[in-house]
């Protein structure tokens, strides 16, 4: 259990750095550089002297040195746009908000997703369940931001239920995450639905309910955690799409979270914002899916490296 | 003395989409205390979904059940409500699986599974049942037991697993044991261990069993009295001895024949039934055995013959208007 844990964490390291590598060539690859679409074009000399600060007059193999040295002292460089700001300190002012955003849209996610699909399984093809499931076509064929469009009309401009944009309150954070989370909501409804029914209709559904146990008991002891099994594979999934769903999301509600300076960061060619948004956002990910695995083995005792084995 | 479970009349039928089978089809089934009951059919004559429906296990709707009498300890069960149901279910009247491999839950240790029906009917502490649950696996032989009471299902074997079930259900000490092809799955030499222990159960414990098989022999080394179930029907039943060694419907005889026996010569006669169990869904008007019987008579096409005395032992009945003896002779 500890070496897989070991095992999948070095693993993290490693997808991380690879990711970090491959993005740390490619921005520079891409045409434009940091100082050219400023404003006021700076002057050859003015030019020569921001490069030299970024050690970007160097040859990609050295600047790469110092910025992997840099990064695994934990420090993500200056901004080349917003000067006299440190990566770090622009990240851990948005990060907060992403934050905030994510795990509430998760959470939704989850808590909708698994009563409606728990609920939807247990009155299967009763009203009920069709119109649960005629819910969640929708969820899931329409994309985030159209229900962002949709949630702003309703409750921001129609039943002034919430503000309609900006980061001052737990309110501000209400509809953007409702909106990020109602496809994931849908998705996880549908697949706790199916996942239910296929674990109900096992025999060791009968022996429990053989044993005189009531069917609350049997939902909640014998069939809840076999179905969640392919809730908790397709978490992993979810995430990355979370992740990418809050950069338009915080877009639309303006919301000043690491999405948002990524995006800008990515047009204005700030590389180390980029790459330190590359860094923050891949580490989410893989460790996100080594918890998930986790957890996965811990539920199934047949998974190999469990506690069962 | 009075039966411990007494079925009279008992119809399951279920709605489907090319209509409605008639899985239980009219049965009587009386058990006395401590006795042992077989029930034995091919594969689809409705003895799962007999026993299914005794143990209250079949959701209706979409089954449609009804019957005269379900009683069970003096006490009427066809009109139960679900609470009841669960008071009776896995406390006085429990039921062993045919698939081991799958009758357990694979994500609970075996301990908690066995220690359920004590908590749940005997309020037991967590504890105590955790003790009990170690006791009863010692009682059906699983060495080691305080160890294994932390394994999963699927660090066993399908005659542990088994052996477990067993445990399960004798948990709460009940009266009856309703054994479902409990040892198909399993191989040979297991099988016969299995069987040596619910015989030894039932005799220190006193505890009645009614055994579904679709193997005579099994019946035979176990149960007291027969029922040869087909299509639903209880066709002929009897002593164990009496049915072996007198069959007096053609089905009963050609089950005891497609059985391999000992003293049979190498190669010799294993005769499967010719012919398909019938539709349940459009069951004959005549007898549903007709069409594979060898001894059919025009008779036998018009009217379904009911469970009579077979003339000289009142124990005995069955479901057959002709004498395999004297066929032209009906009865
Ligand atoms: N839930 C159900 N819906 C429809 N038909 C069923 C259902 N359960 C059992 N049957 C039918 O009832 C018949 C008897 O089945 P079963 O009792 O399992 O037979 P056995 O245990 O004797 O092999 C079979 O034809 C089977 O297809
Ligand atoms: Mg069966």
């Amino acid at each position: 259990m500890l070496v897989m844990v070991l095992k999948r964490l070095g693993g993290v390291i490693l997808t991380v750095w690879m990711v970090a590598t491959l993005s740390f060539f490619l921005i520079r690859l891409a045409p434009g550089n940091p100082f050219a679409n400023e404003l006021h074009s700076l002057s050859p000399e003015e030019d020569a002297a921001r490069r030299r600060e970024y050690h970007l007059d160097e040859s990609y193999s050295v600047q790469y040195g110092y910025w992997l040295w840099d990064l695994c002292r934990g420090d993500l460089g200056d901004s080349m746009k917003y000067r006299g700001k440190t990566v770090n300190a622009l990240i851990a002012q948005t990060f907060p908000t992403s934050l905030a955003l994510g795990s509430m849209a998760m959470l939704m996610a989850l808590v909708v997703g698994m009563t409606t699909g728990v609920l939807a399984a247990l009155r299967q093809n009763s009203p009920t369940d069709y119109a649960l499931m005629a819910v969640a076509v929708f969820g899931i064929s329409l994309p985030s931001f159209v229900f962002a469009m949709l949630g702003i009309v309703l409750f921001v401009f129609g039943a002034r239920l919430f503000p309609l944009a900006g980061w001052e309150s737990y309110r501000h954070v209400i509809l953007p995450a409702m909106a990020l989370s109602l496809p994931f909501a849908a998705k996880i409804s549908r697949l706790t639905r199916v996942g239910m029914l296929e674990v109900l209709g096992e025999d060791f559904i009968r022996t429990a309910y053989a044993k005189g146990l009531a069917e609350r008991h049997v939902v909640i002891k014998h069939a809840l955690r076999g179905a969640m099994l392919p809730v908790i594979s397709y978490l992993g999934p979810a995430f990355a799409l979370i992740l990418t769903g809050s950069l338009v999301i915080e877009k639309i509600f303006f919301l000043p979270g690491l999405g948002t300076i990524f995006v800008q960061a990515a047009t204005n060619r700030d590389y180390n914002v980029v790459l330190g948004t590359v860094v923050v956002f891949s580490t989410l990910l893989c460790f996100f899916n080594f918890l998930v695995d986790l957890s996965y083995s811990l539920l199934d005792p047949r998974v190999k490296g469990s506690t069962g084995e | 003395m009075t039966a411990l479970l007494d079925v009279v009349n008992l119809r399951t039928s279920f709605p489907t989409p090319s209509g409605l089978v008639r899985a239980v089809d009219g049965v009587n089934l009386k058990v006395e205390p401590g006795g042992s009951v077989g029930i034995v059919g091919e594969s689809g004559s409705g003895k799962s979904v007999l026993s299914l429906t005794i143990m209250g296990l079949v959701a209706c709707p979409p089954a449609i059940i009804t019957a005269d009498k379900i009683e069970f300890e003096g006490r009427d069960l066809s009109h139960a409500s679900q609470a009841q149901w669960r008071g009776v279910r896995g406390n006085r009247l429990a039921m062993i699986f045919q698939d081991p491999m799958t009758s357990l839950n694979p994500f609970l240790t075996v301990g908690d599974q066995l220690a359920e029906p004590l908590i749940v009917h005997r309020q037991a502490s967590a504890a105590d049942a955790r003790n009990k649950a170690k006791e009863l696996l010692q009682r059906v032989g699983i060495p080691a037991a305080s160890e294994r009471l932390d394994a999963y299902p699927h660090q066993f074997s399908g005659g542990m697993r088994q052996r477990v079930m067993i445990a399960m259900a004798m948990a709460c000490e009940p009266a009856l044991i309703i054994a479902d092809e409990p040892t198909t799955a399993l191989d040979v030499t297991v099988q016969a261990q299995i069987l040596d222990l619910m015989r030894e159960i039932r005799e220190s414990a006193g505890t009645a069993f009614v055994l579904i098989t679709h193997d005579m022999g099994v019946a035979a080394g176990f149960c007291d009295e027969i029922n040869v179930m087909y299509a639903g029907r209880v066709v002929e039943r009897g002593s164990t001895r009496s049915i072996f060694r007198d069959p007096r419907h053609p089905y009963t005889k050609a089950l005891l024949e497609s059985v391999p026996r000992l003293d049979d010569p190498p190669g010799g006669r294993f005769l499967p039934i010719p012919g398909q169990p019938p539709d349940l869904t459009s069951l004959p008007v005549g007898c549903s055995y007709a069409p594979r019987c060898r001894w059919v008579q025009p008779g036998c096409l018009e009217t379904a013959p009911t469970l009579v005395p077979v003339e000289n032992d009142p124990a005995r009945t069955k479901a057959c208007f002709v004498d395999m003896a004297d066929p032209k002779g009906q009865v």
